[in-house]
């Protein structure tokens, strides 16, 4: 198995505030890694800076062996966790949007995926439901032929029945040769989609390791997990 | 979507599904798993996962591959009858188990088995309505 992602001491401050201090993490092709932690603990700021969003203010990470910052944007799809598509584009316009800007985007997936999510090409952005427009950033995000994919939140404010597509929507995704970050606070709904999980917390990487050698060893769920290390901080 | 108990690894409760399956004569020797991709989509796990209990069901001799075209179930003549046994044995280990730590003793444990045993035939033979 080849390494997708490798972090050495990724840091970012700003000012004298510490948003990620030091984290060091691994991803093997074929892996799905659940990024969690509460709210503000830096999983946004990680995924930003590996997605060439942001620049680390220290460490230095590789993807696929590569750590050309320009190239590493080739390689990573990002699905943001806030929509960033205009509203007046329809769904068919998103798609030729990202077609423009990406060499490796496929159309052919992206239509097959948006009638998987039911959605109509000709559905503008702006008349979406809060799940549709999820739906829609999620299948642009996936038809790119990148190396490794970095969700953020894909499940944040979506009901029940999106987000049992979008779940089944990324095993379908999965490849061998990519590696899938989902970051999430639902951990209960998506945990069975992970090979890995990191806790984070405070810019620290505060538990990692395999999801079912974490269940042997501790007895439980991923979500009591996190419950037990959240609760008293 | 989680039909799965979290507290459990994954692949434990795949590979007991299976198990169920060709005791109950779901899934006979010689027949096709569905592959890994398939199985990962109909249980909504990862396909990791799923290559897992498929590897471990391989080592415990319940499934062989044939190469590049995939896992069926071994064709052993004491397949069925050994995988009865182990789930069987498992079941009344749990059993025992949770009637220990109600303090139970063992002499009691059968009598309360033979109660159950009792009032389930009973209730089976006034149309199982009771």
């Amino acid at each position: 198995m080849a390494v997708i992602l490798e972090t050495y001491s990724l840091s970012k401050s700003y000012f004298k505030k510490s948003a990620l201090a030091g984290i060091d993490l691994k991803l093997e092709s074929g892996r799905i890694l659940g990024l969690m932690g509460p709210n503000g603990s830096g999983k946004t700021t990680l995924l930003k800076i590996l997605a060439g969003l942001l620049k680390q203010s220290a460490g230095a990470y590789t993807v696929a062996g590569e750590t050309d910052s320009n190239r590493i944007k080739g390689l990573v799809s990002f699905l943001p966790d806030r929509n960033t598509l205009y509203p007046w584009m329809t769904a068919a316009d998103a798609i030729a949007f990202y077609a423009d800007f990406f060499e490796d985007f496929d159309r052919a997936k992206a239509n097959d995926m948006l009638s998987f999510m039911k959605l109509e090409p000709t559905h503008r952005v702006k008349a979406m439901s809060k799940g549709m427009i999820e739906k829609l950033n999620l299948t642009l995000a996936f038809s790119r032929r990148a190396k490794l994919f970095l969700l953020d939140e894909p499940l944040g404010g979506v009901d029940p029945v999106a987000r049992e597509r979008i779940v089944s929507t990324i095993i379908k995704t999965w490849t061998e040769d990519s590696a899938i970050i989902i970051s999430t606070h639902l951990v209960n709904d998506v945990e069975q989609i992970f090979n890995d999980v990191a806790f984070i917390d405070e810019g620290k990487l505060i538990l990692s390791g395999d999801a079912e050698a974490l269940r042997t060893e501790r007895g439980k769920s991923i979500d009591k997990l996190y419950l037990d290390i959240f609760e008293d901080r | 979507m989680n039909e799965f108990d979290t507290n459990i690894p994954i692949y434990l409760q795949i590979m007991n599904s299976i198990k169920q399956h060709i005791v109950a004569g779901q899934l006979k020797p010689g027949d096709k798993l569905a592959s890994v991709r398939e199985q990962a989509e109909a249980f909504s796990v990862n396909p990791n996962t799923v290559q897992r209990a498929y590897q471990e069901l391989e080592r415990e001799g319940v499934s062989e591959t044939r190469r590049g075209t995939g896992s069926f179930i071994a064709e052993k003549a004491n397949l069925i009858p050994d995988l009865a046994a182990q789930m069987a044995h498992e079941v009344i280990r749990k059993c025992i188990e949770g009637m220990r730590a109600l303090g139970f003793t063992d002499a009691q444990i059968v009598t309360e088995v033979e109660r159950a045993l009792e009032h389930s035939r009973t209730a089976q033979n006034s149309g199982g309505t009771h």
